[in-house]
C-alpha cells in the first residue's frame, strides 16, 4: 500500500516565503499570548494545595462551596474533575504554620460536611519555594538540551544544520507554550516532560531530513542548493508522514484513554508532532539554506567510499 | 551471500529477547498478602522472634503461607488478606512495641525465577498509591547550631588554658574573641589556631580582637552533616510508622525525599515527620523574683518560660544537658499508674547529668521541650525561617543523683508521655526541618491509573500493529514483531534495574516510544522501496535499505537519547518516571527494529532469489 507515490520533486522552497511568514505570525502570536495570558502554572509550579475527592452521588458544587466558605477557604476553587462524583478542590498558597495540613484539614471538613464516606483519592501540596526552583530547573534542563543537541549536530552534520535544527526546535518549544497560554490549559511537570519528548521528537524529524540532504549534496552535482533541498524533503516526505500518522495514532490513544491526569501532556504532544513535522520541513532547511549551504561544506576531507562511515558506525 | 547472518549472530539476537523475556515474566504472577514485622531500636528480629510468630498465628488458627526471615525482617505470607489482616492485628498485640508491624504486598515471584535476581517492576505511588514527602532542612539554623557551639568551646579552651578574655561573641559572619592585653591576644591566637585548623583567625593588635571565620569546607561539612543526620532520624520516625518498604532519599543539597507507599493516614505521617523537637534540662532558678521577671527584669542568669498553660517558670540559662545525648525513650506507667517517660542517655550524657544533679537534690528540674516551627517568614535566599517555641513541659524535683538512666513524671496524658518518647528516640534534630511538598495518592486513583495506562499502551499497540500490517503487509509484520520484541525488553529491563520505578507518566513513555519506534522501520522499509524502484534487486534493496537507513537512526535517537537523559538527571517524580521508560525504550527500539528485524528479515528472504517482495 502506498500513500504517497511522488513522481516529481515537489518544489517545496518555492512556498518559502509564505512559511516564513506563517511561522513569523504563529510565533508573534504565542509570545502575544504568553506576554497577555502568561501561562497557566499548574500547582508544580505556583505551590499550593490540591485534593481530588471521589463522591458516592453527583456532588453538588455549590453546596461544597458554601462548605469551603463556612470554615473559613474563601479562596477554594471547586470543580469537578473528569466525572460528576469527582472534585478537585484547590487552594493557593497559605502562610499557615501547617500549610501542609490543609489537605486532610479539607478531608475532614468533606466528610462531616457531607455526612457521608468521602474517597480520598489524591492530596497533593507544594510549598513555595519548590516552585521557583522547578521552574529554574525545568528552564535550565530545556536550555541545556537545546546546547548539548547544538553541539551534537553540528560535530555530527555541519553548524548551519545545527543552528537551522535548534531553530527549529525554538520554534516547535514556543508555538507549544503559546498554545497552552491561548487554550488556558494548565501547565504541569507532565507537560514539561512533553515538551522535552516534542523536542526529540521534532528533531528526530529534522535529522532524518538534514542527512538526506548531506547525502545528496555528496550524491548528485551541479545542482542548486535549493532544488536539493526540495529533492530531499521530497524522497523522505512519505516517512515524515506515516511515522507522524503512527505517533499520532498512540497519542490519540493516551488522550481518549490515558485518563485526566495526562490529558495535558498528550494534548502538548499531539500538538507538538504537528508543528514538529512542520517545521522540520520548512524550518530547519529554510534557515539551512538561508545560511548559505552549499556542497563544499558537505564534502568530507577524505573522500570515503560509499558505506564506510556507516561500518565505524556499528558496534 | 547478501543478507544472511552468520548462525551466531541470529542465536545471540534470539538469545538477548528470550533473556527480555524471562526477566519480564516475574510481572505476571502479582502479589501475595502478607505481614512484616522488623525490630525497631536497635532490635534486630531473629531466630526466636520467627517462633514467636509461627505459635501467635497456630495459636490464633491462622494460616500462613510461608514465614521468612531476611535481614532482620520477617516476612509472613497468606493466602488472602483477611488471614493477613487478622495476623496483623494478633502479632501486634503479642509483639510489643520493640517491634513494628506492617502490611505489605510481595511479589508472588516463584523460587526459580527469584533465585536468578527475577523480580516484578516496582510500581510508582501514582499506582501503587501512598504518599510521598519532599522536605527541606534549615541549612542556616544548623550553621547557628555549631556557631553557638563555638563560642561555648572557645570560652572552655580559654579558661582551661587561664588565659583571660573580655568577651566572646557570635557575630553574624565571624566569632570574635575580645582581650585586655596583647600577650593574652598572641596567646590565645596561637592557642586557638592550634585546636581548630577548620577555621580562619585573623587578629588586630590596635582593638586586641581576634576574629575567627569558618573556611567553605567546614560550612559545607555543617550542612552535609544535618542533612545526613536528619536523614538517619528520619528514617528511624518512619520505622516507627510501621510501614512495608519505605524509601528516605537525599535529594540535592537539602532536600529529602520520603516515600510511604500504601499509607493513607497522611495526617499522623506528617505530625511525627514534622516535629523537629529535642529537649533540654535545666535547674529552676528559685533565687530569682518571679513577679520580678514577670514585669520585664529578668535576671542575666535566667530565661523565663511557661508551660502550656501559660505558668510562668524562671529557668537557669545553662543548659545542664541537652537532647543530642539521648539514645532511647520509652513511656510507660510509675507505681501510681501515672504515665512517665523513660530516658537513656549515652557515657558523655550520664556524666553531665549525675555532675549537675549531685550538688542540686532536692531542687526543681525543668524539661524544656523546644520545637522549631515554620513561619511564613523567610530569609533572603529564599529559606524558611522557624520560630523557636520553648515550653516546659515537666518540673519534677530531684530525688537522687540522676545517671544514665531516669525518668520524667507528670508530663500529661498517656499519649502525650508515648508522643514525646517517640520523639526523643528519634534523636535531636541538628537543624529544623519541613515538609515542603507532598503527593497522596489514594488505592482507588492508583488502580485506575494502572487500568488507564494499560489501556493506553494496548489500544496504542493495536492501531500502530494494525496499521504496520496494512501498509507494509509481511514487512509489517517482521516491524511488529520487533516492536514486541521492544515491549518484552524494555518490561525486562525495567524490572532488573532496581533503581527504576514505573509511574503514569512513565507508561506515557512506552506509548510514545511504541510509536517512535515504527519510525526506525519506517525509514528502512521506505528506503527499500525506493531501491526497488530504481531497479535495484531485491537482495540488493535490502541491504542497502538496511545499510543506508542505518546511520540516520543512530544520529536520529542519539539526539532524543540526550534530551531523555537530560530529563532524568534534573526532573524528579513523575517527570523521571516518564524519562527513564524513554531512555530505555530508545535503546531497546534501536537494537529491535535494526538489528532484531534486519535478522527476522534475513532468516525468510536472504539469499534467495526473489522476483517480488511483499512491501
Amino acid at each position: 500500500m502506498q500513500i504517497l507515490q511522488l513522481k516529481e520533486t515537489v518544489s517545496f522552497m518555492k512556498y518559502r516565503k509564505f512559511a516564513m511568514i506563517f511561522s513569523a505570525l504563529l510565533m508573534m502570536a504565542a509570545v502575544y499570548s504568553l506576554a497577555v495570558n502568561k501561562l497557566n502554572f499548574g500547582l508544580d509550579f505556583t505551590g499550593g494545595t490540591l485534593i481530588e475527592v471521589g463522591f458516592e452521588e453527583a456532588a453538588d458544587l455549590q453546596k461544597l462551596r458554601q462548605l469551603m466558605e463556612d470554615n473559613n477557604h474563601e479562596d477554594a476553587k471547586v470543580q469537578f474533575y473528569g466525572s460528576s462524583r469527582d472534585v478537585v478542590i484547590r487552594l493557593g498558597l497559605r502562610g499557615d504554620v501547617k500549610a501542609e495540613m490543609l489537605g486532610n484539614e479539607i478531608l475532614a471538613i468533606l466528610e462531616e460536611g457531607t455526612h457521608q464516606k468521602v474517597d480520598m483519592r489524591r492530596i497533593e501540596f507544594v510549598g513555595a519555594s519548590v516552585g521557583d526552583e522547578l521552574a529554574e530547573q525545568g528552564g535550565l534542563a530545556m536550555l541545556t538540551a537545546l546546547i548539548c543537541i547544538l553541539v551534537y549536530v553540528a560535530f555530527r552534520f555541519e553548524w548551519r544544520f545545527a543552528v537551522g535544527s535548534v531553530v527549529a526546535l525554538f520554534h516547535d518549544v514556543l508555538l507549544t507554550l503559546g498554545l497552552f497560554s491561548f487554550l488556558k490549559l494548565e501547565f504541569d511537570l507532565t507537560v514539561l516532560a512533553a515538551i522535552l519528548a516534542v523536542i526529540g521528537y521534532s528533531l528526530n524529524d529534522t535529522i532524518v531530513v538534514s542527512d538526506r540532504i548531506r547525502e545528496n549534496f555528496r550524491k548528485i552535482r551541479d545542482t542548486s542548493a535549493e532544488e536539493i533541498i526540495n529533492m530531499s524533503l521530497t524522497q523522505t516526505l512519505s516517512r515524515t508522514i506515516i511515522t507522524s500518522i503512527t505517533t499520532l495514532l498512540v497519542l490519540a490513544a493516551l488522550f481518549w484513554k490515558g485518563g485526566t491526569l495526562i490529558h495535558g501532556f498528550a494534548t502538548a504532544l499531539l500538538f507538538g508532532v504537528f508543528v514538529g513535522t512542520y517545521s522540520s520541513i520548512y524550518v530547519a532547511s529554510l534557515v539551512a539554506l538561508g545560511l548559505g549551504i552549499s556542497r563544499e561544506d558537505l564534502i568530507p576531507e577524505v573522500i570515503e567510499k560509499e558505506g564506510e562511515e556507516q561500518e565505524e558506525m556499528m558496534p | 551471500m547478501l543478507n544472511k547472518y552468520p548462525l551466531w549472530k541470529t542465536l545471540m539476537v534470539a538469545l538477548i529477547v528470550a533473556l527480555g523475556a524471562l526477566y519480564a515474566t516475574p510481572n505476571l504472577y502479582g502479589e501475595d498478602p502478607a505481614v512484616q514485622v522488623s525490630g525497631l531500636r536497635g532490635v534486630e528480629a531473629n531466630l526466636t522472634t520467627l517462633d514467636t510468630i509461627k505459635g501467635q498465628l497456630t495459636e490464633n488458627n491462622i494460616e500462613y503461607a510461608s514465614v521468612v526471615l531476611e535481614d532482620g525482617q520477617i516476612l509472613t505470607r497468606f493466602r488472602n488478606t483477611e488471614d493477613q489482616l487478622k495476623a496483623r492485628d494478633v502479632l501486634d498485640d503479642s509483639l510489643g512495641d520493640e517491634y513494628s508491624v506492617a502490611l505489605n504486598l510481595t511479589p508472588a515471584t516463584p523460587d526459580w525465577l527469584a533465585s536468578i535476581g527475577g523480580t516484578p517492576m516496582k510500581l510508582g505511588l501514582d499506582l501503587s498509591g501512598g504518599v510521598s514527602f519532599l522536605m527541606e532542612v534549615n541549612m542556616q539554623e544548623a550553621i547557628n547550631k555549631a556557631k553557638v557551639g563555638m563560642v561555648g568551646d572557645f570560652r572552655g579552651d580559654l579558661l582551661n588554658e587561664k588565659i583571660r578574655y573580655r568577651s566572646v561573641k557570635d557575630e553574624g559572619d565571624v566569632i570574635t574573641v575580645k582581650f585586655r592585653k596583647i600577650e593574652d591576644l598572641e596567646q590565645g591566637l596561637s592557642l586557638l589556631k592550634k585546636r581548630y585548623n577548620e577555621l580562619l583567625f585573623n587578629s588586630d593588635d590596635d582593638t586586641l580582637t581576634l576574629t575567627a571565620q569558618m573556611t567553605e569546607a567546614k560550612l559545607k561539612e555543617i550542612q552535609e552533616y544535618a542533612l545526613q543526620q536528619n536523614i538517619t532520624i528520619i528514617r528511624n520516625r518512619v520505622n516507627e510508622l510501621g510501614v512495608a518498604e519505605p524509601l528516605v532519599q537525599r535529594q540535592g543539597k537539602k532536600h529529602i525525599v520520603i516515600e510511604l507507599p500504601g499509607v493513607q493516614d497522611t495526617a499522623k505521617a506528617k505530625e511525627i515527620l514534622n516535629a523537629t523537637a529535642t529537649i533540654e534540662f535545666r535547674l529552676v532558678d528559685t533565687e530569682g523574683d518571679l513577679s520580678a521577671a514577670l514585669n520585664g527584669r529578668i535576671p542575666p542568669s535566667s530565661i523565663l518560660l511557661t508551660d502550656k498553660n501559660g505558668q510562668p517558670t524562671l529557668l537557669n540559662k545553662r543548659i545542664m544537658l541537652t537532647g543530642d545525648h539521648i539514645t532511647d525513650a520509652t513511656s510507660g506507667f510509675d507505681e501510681y499508674s501515672r504515665p512517665q517517660v523513660n530516658i537513656s542517655l549515652d557515657s558523655a550524657g550520664g556524666s553531665k547529668m549525675s555532675n549537675g544533679t549531685k550538688s542540686n537534690i532536692g531542687k526543681p528540674m525543668a524539661t524544656v521541650f523546644i520545637e522549631y516551627k515554620p513561619t511564613e517568614r523567610r530569609d533572603p535566599e529564599g529559606n524558611i525561617i522557624f520560630e523557636k517555641v520553648q515550653e516546659v513541659i515537666s518540673v519534677a524535683t530531684i530525688q537522687a543523683r540522676l545517671g544514665k538512666t531516669f525518668r520524667i513524671t507528670g508530663s500529661g496524658s498517656q499519649a502525650e508521655a508515648h508522643n514525646l518518647a517517640l520523639l526523643l528516640r528519634a534523636g535531636a534534630l541538628i537543624a529544623p526541618i519541613t515538609i515542603v511538598e507532598e503527593r497522596t495518592v489514594g488505592p482507588t486513583l492508583g488502580a485506575e491509573n494502572v487500568q488507564l495506562g494499560f489501556q493506553a499502551i494496548l489500544i496504542g499497540f493495536g492501531l500502530v500493529f494494525l496499521f504496520m500490517a496494512i501498509y507494509y503487509r509481511a514487512f509489517g509484520l517482521v516491524a511488529n514483531v520487533a516492536l514486541l520484541a521492544n515491549l518484552v525488553l524494555i518490561v525486562g529491563i525495567m524490572s532488573l534495574i532496581p533503581g527504576a520505578t514505573l509511574t503514569l507518566p512513565g507508561m506515557a513513555g512506552i506509548v510514545l516510544t511504541v510509536g517512535m519506534a515504527v519510525d526506525a522501520n519506517v525509514l528502512i522499509f521506505e528506503r527499500i522501496r525506493e531501491e526497488i524502484r530504481e531497479g535495484k534487486t531485491i537482495q540488493q534493496a535490502i541491504h542497502q535499505g538496511y545499510e543506508a537507513a542505518f546511520s540516520t537512526i543512530i544520529d536520529a535517537n542519539i539526539t532524543t537519547l540526550i534530551a531523555a537523559l537530560i530529563l532524568f538527571a534534573v526532573g524528579t517524580g513523575p517527570v523521571k518516571g516518564f524519562a527513564v521508560t524513554l531512555s530505555i525504550g530508545i535503546i531497546t527500539s534501536m537494537f529491535t527494529s535494526v538489528i532484531a528485524s534486519r535478522t527476522i528479515v534475513n532468516s525468510i528472504w536472504g539469499g534467495k532469489r526473489l522476483e517480488k517482495l511483499s512491501i
